[in-house]
C-alpha cells in the first residue's frame, strides 16, 4: 500500500469558490427590502419627519410670548400630565424655551411613532416572510442564515437614523430657536427608541411561527415601555430607567443635550439582535421556539357557524389586548393619589381648582381617550382580519358552503365591535377599581365604566368606516389606519397644538373626550351612531355586490 | 332533465384581461364531467363563477337549476368545493377544519366521515400549517366528500396527492359516479380525466374548444398505424383522412383520422397483413393539437 495516497488532498475547485459565510447574500437581500418597500419606507419616513418639522412653525403662533410658553410649562408640571407625555424639562425658571417645549411634548410620541414603525417593518420582513414560506424558497438558494434578520435589520435601523438626521437637520430650519447640535439630539433619541424596538421586533419574530403575533409581542413591549416610564416619571424614577423611551426622555435634549443615555439603547440594541441571531441558529425555519401541539381531531359544539369561527379566529388576540388594557387602566389607577397629594400639596392650585377632584378628572378623561384610541386600533384590526381570510383565499371555502357574504362579514364585524365593548369594560374596570381603591372612592368605578361605554360610538364607527372600505373599496381598507391617526393626534396632541375647533371636533373620540367630569356630546354621538349604521349596511351591501378577490 | 350546470355566453373580465370569453359549458346530471386546460386558461375563473365567488359580465350561469349570484347560499347546501389551492386556519386543526366546512354546509356524514380519514391516511389532529400541501388537500377533499351532497367541484384536486392516495381518490369519485351524484372536475391530469370521465370540455383562453364524451373526442383524434404486409403497400397516399405516411419495403406507418380507420385497414388488407399495431387515440394528442401552438408561444391566457 502507499503511503503517499493515503493523504487527503483538500478538493481544488472547493478551494477557488468563496467558502459564504451565514451572511452571504445581505447585500442582495437588503436590496430586496428596498424594491419591496419602494413606497413603504418613503412613507413612513416621510409622515414622521414632515409631521415633526411641518408643526414646529406653529409653535411660535401658539405661544407668541414667553408668559404664553411658561403658561404651558406651568400645565406640565403635575403628576396627570407628567404620566402622560413625562418629565418635564426646563419648566422651572422664567424661560421655557421652544426647545424644552419640543422635548417635553412632542419626543414620546415621535418616539413611539418609530417604535411601531420598526416593529411592524422587522416583523414584516422576516417572520411574515417565513410564515408565507417565501423564505424557504430564499434559503435554498445562496443565502446565509443571518442574511435575512440582518438585511432586515439594516434597512429598518437605516430608516431610523435617516429619519433622525432629516429631523437633526431640518428643524433648526423650521424653527430658529432650535439648535443643530440639539436637534441632532433629539433626531438621535427618537431614533435610539426605534433601534430599540427594531430589536425587539427582531427577537419576537423568532419567538413565535406567526407574525401576527410576532408583532402582539412588540406591540406589548412597547406598552411595558411606555407604562414603566409613566410610572417611574410621576413617582420611582428607577423604572424610568428600565424604559428607552425613558432614556431617549433622560437626554434632557434642548435643556441639558445629554448623550450618554442613548448608549444604554445602543447596547440593549446589540443585546437584543446577539439574541435574535443566537436564536435563528438553533431553530428551524419556518419554526417558533413555542413548537405547536397537536389539536383536537373533532371541532367543538361552538365552532358550528362563522361567528364561531371568528371568535376562535380572533379570541387569542383579544385576550392579549383585554389584558393589556386592564394592566393599563390598573397602572394609570395606581398614579391618582400622586395627583390628589399633588393638588392638597399645592395651594395656589386649590384656589384655581377648588379640589383635587377637576385634575383627577381630566387625567382620567385622557386615560380613557387613550383606551378608546387602543380599543379603535383593535376594532380596526379585527375588522381587517376578514380582508386577511378574504385574500388569503380562506374565505373560499368558508363562502362556497351555504354562508351568504353578509353572515360571514357579519361575523368579524360582531368580534369587531364586541371585542372594543370587552375592551373599554376592561380598560374602565382596571382603571376605576384601583382609583377607587386608592382614592377610596367606591364612585369611580361606575365614573370610568360609564365613560367607557360613552366612547364605544366613536370606536365602532372607526369601525364601520372599514366595512364601508370593505365593501366598495378592498384595497384601500387600510386608510382606516388614517382615520386612527387622525384621532390620535388630535386627541394626545390637541391640548398642545390647540388646533381650530372643527379640526378636534370631526373625531370620532372628541364626542365623550370630557368623559368623566364634562358632559357628553349627545348629538355627536347620535350623528356618529347613524353614520356608523348606514357605512356598515353600505359595506355589506357592497360587499354582496363585489367579486371576492384572492391573490 | 335539468343539466346540473348550464353556462352559456359567460364573458368575465379582470381590468383589460379577458379571462371568460363567452364560456359555454354543459354538464348533466350524473355525470363526471372533465374541466380540461392548461394553467391560466380559464378554469378557475369559471368554478369560481359557478359558485357566485365572482359575477359573470354577461351571459347566463344556472346552477342545479338556480343562479349561483342570486341564490348562492341554497345551491351551497347541495355541493361540496375542493379549490385547487387550500389554506387552511393555521391555529384549526385539520379535524377541526372538516367539521367545520361541513356543519357550515349543513351537516356530514359521520361514517363517510371516518372511512374518508382512514382511507386517506390523514392525521385529523394536525394544525393548519403543518400540513403539506396535500395534505390539505386531503382536508378539503375530506371535508366535501363526507358531506351529503348532489353535486361535487373539484378544482385541481390531486395536484398534490402522491399516486397511492390518487388511486383512493379514484375509487371515491368512482363510487360518487354510482351514487348517480354529479361531478365537475377540472384538472390538467389528461389520464385521471381519462379514467374518471364521461364526458370532457376544453378550454382554452376563456372558450370551450371542444366538448363531448371521450368517444366522441376520440372521433377527432388520429390512430397511429404500423403494419408488415407481404407485399409493399400502395395507393395508401390516395386514401382520404391518411397522414405521415412512411412506407420502407413492406413496413408501412401511418396515423389516420379516426373517422377513416375503417377504410384504410380494409385497403392495408389488400396487401396481406403480417402484423399489425394500432395505437388509440389519446386526449393528451387532442390536448396538444389544441396547445401546441400555445405552449410553443408559452403564451399567458388570463390567470385562473
Amino acid at each position: 500500500m502507499s503511503v503517499a495516497t493515503a493523504e487527503p488532498r483538500p478538493r481544488q475547485h472547493a478551494a477557488r469558490r468563496p467558502a459564504g459565510s451565514t451572511l452571504t447574500g445581505t447585500g442582495t437581500m437588503i436590496r430586496f427590502i428596498l424594491r419591496r418597500d419602494r413606497v413603504r419606507l418613503p412613507i413612513w419616513i416621510g409622515a414622521i419627519v414632515l409631521s415633526v418639522v411641518g408643526s414646529l412653525p406653529t409653535f411660535t403662533e401658539t405661544y407668541p410670548t414667553a408668559a404664553d410658553r411658561q403658561a404651558r410649562a406651568d400645565l406640565l408640571d403635575n403628576p396627570a400630565t407628567v404620566a402622560l407625555t413625562g418629565p418635564g424639562y426646563g419648566t422651572d425658571g422664567d424661560d421655557y424655551t421652544f426647545g424644552a417645549m419640543t422635548a417635553n411634548e412632542l419626543l414620546l410620541w415621535v418616539a413611539i411613532a418609530m417604535a411601531l414603525m420598526s416593529i411592524l417593518l422587522m416583523v414584516r420582513h422576516t417572520r411574515a416572510e417565513e410564515e408565507t414560506g417565501r423564505t424557504e424558497l430564499l434559503r435554498a438558494g445562496v443565502l446565509g442564515r443571518h442574511a435575512g434578520t440582518t438585511a432586515a435589520f439594516t434597512v429598518v435601523a437605516g430608516a431610523n437614523l435617516l429619519i433622525g438626521l432629516l429631523l437633526g437637520l431640518l428643524m433648526p430650519g423650521a424653527l430658529d430657536e432650535l439648535s443643530m447640535s440639539s436637534s441632532l439630539l433629539f433626531g438621535a433619541a427618537v431614533a435610539s427608541v426605534g433601534l430599540v424596538f427594531t430589536g425587539v421586533g427582531a427577537l419576537a419574530a423568532q419567538v413565535t411561527e406567526h407574525a401576527r403575533a410576532a408583532t402582539g409581542i412588540g406591540a406589548a413591549a412597547l406598552g411595558v415601555a411606555f407604562a414603566l416610564r409613566a410610572i417611574g416619571d410621576v413617582g420611582a424614577e428607577a423604572l424610568s430607567w428600565l424604559s428607552p423611551i425613558g432614556w431617549a426622555q433622560r437626554t434632557k435634549v434642548y435643556v441639558d443635550d445629554r448623550w450618554w443615555p442613548l448608549l444604554i439603547s445602543a447596547a440593549l440594541t446589540a443585546l437584543l439582535m446577539a439574541a435574535a441571531y443566537a436564536t435563528t441558529s438553533r431553530r428551524d425555519v419556518g419554526a417558533g421556539l413555542v413548537q405547536p401541539r397537536p389539536g383536537s381531531p373533532r371541532a367543538g359544539k361552538d365552532l358550528a357557524s362563522p361567528l364561531g369561527l371568528a371568535v376562535r379566529l380572533q379570541r387569542g388576540g383579544l385576550l392579549g389586548w383585554g389584558v393589556g388594557l386592564l394592566v393599563f387602566g390598573i397602572a394609570y389607577g395606581s398614579l391618582a393619589p400622586s395627583i390628589e397629594e399633588f393638588v392638597s400639596d399645592n395651594s395656589t392650585l386649590q384656589d384655581f381648582l377648588g379640589d383635587a377632584g377637576s385634575l383627577i378628572d381630566g387625567f382620567m378623561a385622557m386615560v380613557m381617550m387613550m383606551m378608546a384610541l387602543l380599543a379603535a386600533a383593535y376594532g380596526l384590526s379585527s375588522m381587517l382580519r376578514l380582508r386577511g381570510e378574504e385574500t388569503s383565499g380562506r374565505a373560499e371555502p368558508v363562502l362556497a358552503t351555504a354562508v351568504s357574504r353578509t353572515r360571514l362579514a357579519a361575523s368579524h364585524l360582531t368580534v369587531a365591535l364586541g371585542g372594543s365593548l370587552v375592551l373599554m369594560l376592561a380598560g374602565g374596570l382596571g382603571l376605576g377599581v384601583m382609583a377607587a381603591i386608592t382614592l377610596e372612592d367606591g364612585g369611580m368605578v361606575g365614573k370610568m365604566l360609564g365613560a367607557a361605554v360613552a366612547h364605544l360610538v366613536g370606536i365602532w364607527l372607526v369601525v364601520a368606516i372599514v366595512v364601508a372600505l370593505f365593501g366598495w373599496a378592498p384595497q384601500l381598507v387600510a386608510l382606516g389606519w388614517v382615520v386612527l391617526t387622525y384621532g390620535v393626534v388630535v386627541g394626545v396632541l390637541g391640548g398642545f397644538f390647540q388646533f381650530p375647533d372643527w379640526v378636534t371636533k370631526i373625531s370620532p373620540f372628541h364626542a365623550a373626550s370630557s368623559l368623566p367630569g364634562g358632559d357628553l356630546g349627545t348629538v355627536a354621538v347620535v350623528i356618529m351612531g347613524v353614520l356608523a349604521v348606514a357605512l356598515i349596511w353600505i359595506g355589506l351591501l357592497g360587499f354582496r355586490r363585489r367579486d371576492l378577490t384572492t391573490t | 332533465m335539468t343539466p346540473a350546470i348550464d353556462v352559456a355566453g359567460v364573458v368575465k373580465t379582470f381590468g383589460t384581461v379577458r379571462a371568460l370569453d363567452g364560456l359555454d359549458l354543459r354538464v348533466s346530471t350524473g355525470e363526471v364531467h372533465g374541466f380540461l386546460g392548461p394553467n391560466g386558461a380559464g378554469k378557475s375563473t369559471t368554478i369560481r363563477v359557478l359558485l357566485g365567488l365572482l359575477r359573470a359580465d354577461s351571459g347566463t350561469v344556472r346552477l342545479l337549476g338556480g343562479d349561483p349570484w342570486g341564490d348562492a347560499v341554497a345551491l351551497h347546501r347541495r355541493l361540496a368545493y375542493v379549490p385547487g389551492d387550500v389554506n387552511l386556519w393555521p391555529n384549526l386543526s385539520g379535524g377541526e377544519a372538516i367539521d367545520l366546512l361541513g356543519r357550515l354546509r349543513g351537516g356530514l356524514d359521520e361514517k363517510r366521515r371516518e372511512d374518508l380519514l382512514e382511507r386517506f391516511d390523514l392525521d385529523p389532529t394536525k394544525k393548519g400549517r403543518t400540513y403539506s400541501k396535500g395534505n390539505r388537500q386531503k382536508v378539503a377533499l375530506v371535508a366535501a366528500l363526507a358531506s351529503d351532497v348532489e353535486l361535487l367541484i373539484l378544482d385541481e384536486p390531486t395536484s398534490g396527492l402522491d399516486p397511492l392516495m390518487e388511486a383512493v381518490f379514484n375509487e371515491v369519485i368512482d363510487e360518487w359516479k354510482d351514487d348517480g351524484k354529479t361531478v365537475l372536475l377540472s384538472s390538467h391530469i389528461l389520464t385521471e380525466v381519462e379514467k374518471l370521465c364521461d364526458r370532457v370540455s376544453i378550454i382554452r383562453t376563456g372558450r370551450i374548444v371542444e366538448s363531448g364524451t371521450l368517444a366522441e373526442l376520440r372521433h377527432l383524434t388520429r390512430t397511429a398505424i404500423a403494419a408488415e404486409t407481404t407485399r409493399p403497400v400502395t395507393g395508401l397516399d390516395g386514401l382520404p383522412g391518411v397522414h405521415d405516411l412512411v412506407t420502407e419495403g413492406d413496413r408501412v406507418r401511418f396515423s389516420v383520422d379516426t373517422a377513416q380507420l375503417d377504410g384504410a385497414v380494409r385497403h392495408l388488407s389488400g396487401f396481406g397483413i403480417q402484423t399489425l399495431t394500432s395505437q388509440p387515440p389519446t386526449l393528451e394528442e387532442l390536448f396538444l393539437r389544441h396547445y401546441g401552438d400555445e405552449l410553443a408561444a408559452a403564451e399567458v391566457g388570463a390567470s385562473s
